[in-house]
């Protein structure tokens, strides 16, 4: 079959409807006699809670109902663990998660304490400000080295330790290898917490009709299936009953799949207890500490190299931030493990990681995910060796490529779907290549930088590479369903946060039936539409929904084939769907338009033939074997003016592969976006705290985001290694932007400041950071001499 | 992120605002742009019982020129407006370069000089260059007028001379003199974003070159406007020179200031922008003066 939509750059069919203010965003949600809520928040991060005065605020007109965690009864429980740990030798893991309201202690500032509904938002908060509590502070942990010395403050009393988890995971014999080594360069290294900062915080509106025994829930969530299962569970009503809709979001990013945030167990328990809609909005200030962050990581590193820069081992031992709780189990240091060697065919490597729980907000999986403290450390330590071994940067990233014979490839170590991370295909000298083409790679080092140099300029140029593991399962599943109309509409499980789905997913449909996309309406994330699934997140749409409705677009096209043979009395190989018609190939006079045979697929009289089914019409499910994994190549050059260590990005070049493309524009964007964040991880984004756990900077005048202004046009090209685990060979695109931004960043910015002489180990790194780096060089290096 | 409860006037005269502050005191508060008052109100922050919405009063919004060459500048006019205005432009180019640094170009279509004047944000652009340019305030109450410095006027972190009955009504800038020049420049982390050290430079030259008269007003390093009066001072007499503007600007980042840490800042950083603005904007204003 001729490719009409699959991999062409098709305009996106929600943008007018998104451009225009048409689209369902959850506040947009208005109904009547609906209510509103906002919480008490924890002014500390960590204190005994010994009392709660609500009765000034009980007696403000307008407030109906304020609930404490003594208030819900039996309904407190504790949110579920989301993510077992996987079955790794030794592994030790304490669970906590968290509570819909903090009972008898606070455990990071922010927490919610009680729930006020009111007439008003305004209203609610006043009542807020109202309500007085009792706290008994205790010393915060804030730093990671903090959280296991003997005299720490312990978060969760009945573990008796701040350890969350440790876990040691190794593959041959570092140690040996780290003998025989010609060069062993040891490190520490610092990563940052940071904060998501979706452009659309949370929000949630609840609504049960007693009549119809019905609860009805729009939610900014990423996963609405299984939203729905927990919340029928909790409140003891059958699936069926719960219907959940993730309408538009804007973006999502991770925070999003965390379950059960407080505010969706508290709010459908409220509305079916005062029988009114209710609805909350998360403020930004909330933002930042009621949705979850990710990031904070600390590591000490080593890696042993030959002389002529083969990789012989590495070893990495590092701190990770848990947060105050850990639903998510060990999701994000074991990406942080398996994403770490990269591209790189490395025999000998020994990973532990010591989780800790600190009295800041939850972590959960964010874009990336864990992989950009890997990726980090690896890029880093290879800048270092190539150096020391006088290799270029290029040179030794090459030498030490998994060779593209060796696919299926087993990094050996275990992975979140807790199998060995197993590399499906990949070919990564034509991305390096392509990169270095496109960023003019020899020209730049040997012509153009010395003469910017001889200038008095500081240019620099960074290089790095990164594998992304993406399109994990279970499964997604999909109903592709053509309409009288002719028109054809999808409906899958999955949210969407403004990935294209709308149209990627279309493509895929059209494909198959020979339908224009304009004319292929999607319905995600609403749990009366498709009844299975288990969300957006790890990069997986694409993958894993779009394979499932790959398939039952094939299922259709095989019934609208066979239907029609039937018609037109003749063999469904001799048939071809063009422009929503099906016609017999080249005799357009016989096309009979889908939507007619959708009618006569259904007839008013007469019999359905026995064994087949009505109409036109499919369901299919797909469940990988495992995850996909996507690689890339980034270059950058920046300029750095020594006197401020303000940094300009001049260039960025993007070559990705993520196998089979369905729309490149989309996955374009995807890119670019993934990049935005990235550079905001490296360069803008830091949350600050206190030593008492207090977050310094939660408003977005000081939470510095990258803006249109300041984030590069990223310049792109692909390399398609199709996967071989899926029909489609897809893999996925969503974290490939923003994962190895950041060593990428800080290798330009040192090759800029090369005169200085100093190394960039940790990040973010601001202007401010900069100069007290270069400042700290310079001491060392002046009391040396 | 509500506002408390308030209660909201709109008068239609300036007489009519003046008798609702005079009548509520501290408890009112003069709604401008309202980009800097709006925010800090949802913040909680600020809990004024009543806004006076100065929007709807005509005759705040003007820029002319005076007989005596001053120019004359109405509060509530926008800092687009200003921005965009030939006068300024001709009359008052430090202020012209200088309002495009001034937030986003949403911002700048509601803010008011007059607003961001009367705010004292110590991290603002105008005060300071009211400051360098000599500008006088014109403040009104219900019971008259007084005229204020720019200089006096500014008292601390958020703090002016301006009583709670008053209002600031008119700013004036004086020209130049002959063979000045003048220079702005600040870095900030973002275009539009406060900057983490911004100055004003005015230089004045005599006949055979040499410095008359120097002015060096930073903003974000300290409480206010802070005048670089020592590094003014070691200007003065001295023939310009790139060697001479290093000295200066060492004195105006180490003796002139004395700047705090914040979380985009550090002390030590924010002294090294100082030398590096101070030197960078001097030597655009003598640049500039010598042009002349
Ligand atoms: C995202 C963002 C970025 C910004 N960045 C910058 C920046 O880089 N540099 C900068 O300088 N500013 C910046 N601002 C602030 C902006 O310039 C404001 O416009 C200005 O500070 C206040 O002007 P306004 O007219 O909005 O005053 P309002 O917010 O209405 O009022 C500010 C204060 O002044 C009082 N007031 C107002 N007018 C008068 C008057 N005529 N007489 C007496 N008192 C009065 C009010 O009662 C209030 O206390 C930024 C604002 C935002 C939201």
């Amino acid at each position: 079959m001729t490719t009409r939509y699959f991999g062409k750059p098709i305009r996106r069919n929600e943008d007018p409807r998104l451009l225009t203010g048409q689209a369902l965003f959850t506040d947009d949600v208005e109904l009547p006699g609906m209510l509103h809520a906002a919480f008490v928040r924890s002014d500390y991060a960590h204190a005994w809670l010994r009392g709660i005065d609500t009765s000034l605020a009980r007696d403000l007109p307008g407030v109906v109902a304020i609930y404490t965690a003594a208030d819900l009864g039996d309904y407190w429980q504790p949110g579920p663990l989301l993510v077992n740990p996987p079955p790794i030798k030794d592994l030790v893991f304490n669970t906590a998660t968290q509570v819909p309201l903090a009972r008898d202690k606070v455990r990071h500032a922010g927490e919610p304490i009680a729930i006020v509904v009111a007439e008003s938002r305004y209203i609610a908060e006043d009542a807020v400000d109202l309500i007085f509590v009792d706290y008994d502070p205790l010393p915060a942990i804030v730093h990671l080295a903090d959280a296991l010395k003997p005299d720490a403050s312990i978060i969760h009393d009945d573990l008796g330790t701040n350890l969350n988890a440790h876990v040691i995971q190794e593959k041959g014999n570092y140690a040996a290898a780290a003998a025989q080594a010609d060069l062993v360069i040891k490190r520490h290294f610092d990563y940052d917490r940071g904060t998501a900062a979706a452009m659309e915080n949370r929000g949630i509106v609840a609504t049960w009709d007693a009549k119809s025994e019905q609860l009805t829930m729009w939610d900014t969530t990423q996963a609405p299936i299984s939203i729905r299962n927990g919340l029928a569970g909790m409140l003891g009503l059958s699936e069926r009953q719960v219907r959940v809709i993730a309408p538009f979001i804007g973006g999502g990013f991770g925070p999003k799949i965390m379950m059960f945030y407080p505010e969706e167990v508290l709010l459908s328990w409220i509305t079916m207890r005062l029988n009114r809609p209710v609805k909350w909005i998360e403020d930004r200030r909330e933002n930042f500490f009621a949705t979850t962050q990710e990031r904070g990581q600390v590591h000490e590193a080593e890696i042993a190299l030959t002389r002529d820069g083969k990789v012989l081992g590495v070893k990495d031992v590092f701190l990770h931030d848990a947060g105050a709780y850990a639903p998510y189990g060990l999701t994000v240091p074991i990406n942080s493990q398996c994403t770490l060697l990269g591209q790189y065919d490395v025999a000998n490597y020994y990973t532990e990681f010591t989780s800790v729980f600190t009295n800041k907000p939850i972590v959960t999986p964010y874009r990336g995910a864990g992989r950009q403290h890997g990726v980090f450390v690896m890029e880093r330590l290879l800048d270092f060796a190539a150096r020391e071994l006088g290799i270029d940067r290029a040179e030794i990233r090459r030498r030490n490529f998994i060779p593209p014979d060796a696919f299926p490839y087993s990094n050996d170590i275990i992975f979140q779907d807790f199998a060995p991370l197993v590399y499906d295909s990949g070919n990564y000298e034509p991305a390096l290549d392509r990169v270095l083409e496109m960023i003019d790679y020899k020209h730049f080092i040997e012509v153009e930088q010395p003469r910017l140099r001889a200038e008095g300029k500081h240019v620099g140029l960074g290089l790095v590479t990164y594998v992304e593991g993406t399109g994990i399962g279970p499964y997604e599943g999909a109903k592709v369903t053509v309409e009288a109309s002719g028109r054809v509409s999808v409906a899958t499980g999955i949210g969407t946060q403004g990935q294209g789905h709308f149209t990627s997913f279309a493509q895929v449909v059209a494909e198959q039936l020979g339908v224009p996309v304009e004319n292929i309406r999607l319905v995600t994330g609403d749990t009366s539409e498709f009844y299975w699934g288990a969300g957006t997140f790890a990069s997986r749409g694409a993958v894993v929904a779009g394979n499932a409705i790959h398939a039952a677009a094939v299922a259709v096209r095989r019934k609208i084939l066979d239907k029609a043979s039937e018609e037109l009395e003749v063999d469904p190989e001799d048939l071809e769907l063009v422009d929503g018609v099906v016609q017999v190939k080249g005799v357009p006079a016989s096309a009979i338009p889908l939507g007619e045979l959708a009618r006569r697929a259904n007839p008013m009289r007469g019999a359905v033939k026995p064994g087949s089914e009505p109409g036109l019409e499919a369901t299919d499910y797909f469940g990988p074997e495992r995850g996909a994994t996507a690689s890339g190549v980034h270059a950058m050059i920046v300029e750095v003016d020594p006197e401020t260590m303000m940094v300009q990005i001049k260039r960025h070049v993007v070559v990705h592969d993520c196998g089979t493309v369905i729309n490149p524009m989309i996955l374009e964007g995807q890119i670019q976006g993934g990049v935005a964040q990235g550079l905001g991880n490296a360069f803008y984004e830091q949350l600050h705290w206190d030593d008492n756990g207090q977050l310094l900077n939660a408003s977005f005048m000081d939470f510095l985001l990258p803006t249109a202004d300041t984030v590069p046009h990223v310049e792109m090209d692909h390399v398609v290694t199709p996967s071989p685990l899926n029909p489609l060979g897809i893999k996925g695109a969503g974290e490939a932007g923003a994962i190895p931004v950041a060593p990428l960043f800080a290798q330009a910015v040192e090759d800029a400041l090369i005169d200085f002489d100093v190394e960039l180990n940790e990040i973010p790194l601001s202007p401010n950071r900069l100069f007290e780096l270069v400042a700290e060089a310079r001491g060392l290096h002046g009391s040396e001499s | 992120m509500k506002p408390a409860p308030f209660q909201y006037h709109a008068p239609h005269s300036l007489a009519d605002a003046l008798s609702l502050l005079a009548e509520h005191g501290y408890d009112a508060k003069p709604l401008a742009g309202g980009q800097s008052l709006v925010p800090t109100m949802n913040f909680r922050l600020a809990q004024p019982g009543i806004l006076v919405d100065l929007n709807h009063i005509p005759g705040l919004a003007y820029i002319r020129l005076g007989s005596d060459g001053d120019l004359h500048i109405g509060a509530m006019t926008r800092h687009s407006t200003v921005e965009q205005d030939l006068l300024v432009a001709q009359h008052a180019p430090l202020l012209h370069e200088t309002m495009p640094h001034i937030a986003h170009r949403q911002i700048r279509n509601r803010g008011t000089i007059g607003g961001s004047l009367a705010h004292a944000d110590p991290s603002a652009e105008l005060p300071s260059v009211a400051v360098a340019l000599h500008a006088r305030f014109r403040l009104q109450s219900q019971t008259g007028e007084r005229w204020v410095a720019a200089a006096d006027f500014y008292q601390g972190l958020f703090t002016t001379d301006l009583t709670p009955e008053e209002l600031l009504v008119e700013i004036v800038i004086p020209p130049l003199p002959a063979r000045s020049g003048y220079a702005f420049d600040e870095v900030a982390r973002r275009p539009g974003d406060y900057a983490m050290v911004g100055v004003a430079a005015i230089v004045i030259l005599d006949a055979a070159g040499r410095c008359e008269e120097a002015r060096l007003v930073y903003l974000s390093v300290g409480e206010g406007p802070v005048s670089a009066t020592q590094a003014a001072a070691a200007l003065k007499g001295r023939q310009p020179s790139p060697d001479l503007l290093a000295q200066v600007a060492e004195i105006a980042a180490t003796d002139d200031i004395d700047p705090v840490a914040d979380i985009h800042a550090s002390a030590a950083y924010r002294r090294q922008l100082a030398r590096v603005l101070a030197q960078r904007t001097l030597a655009r204003a003598f640049e500039r003066a010598a042009g002349q």
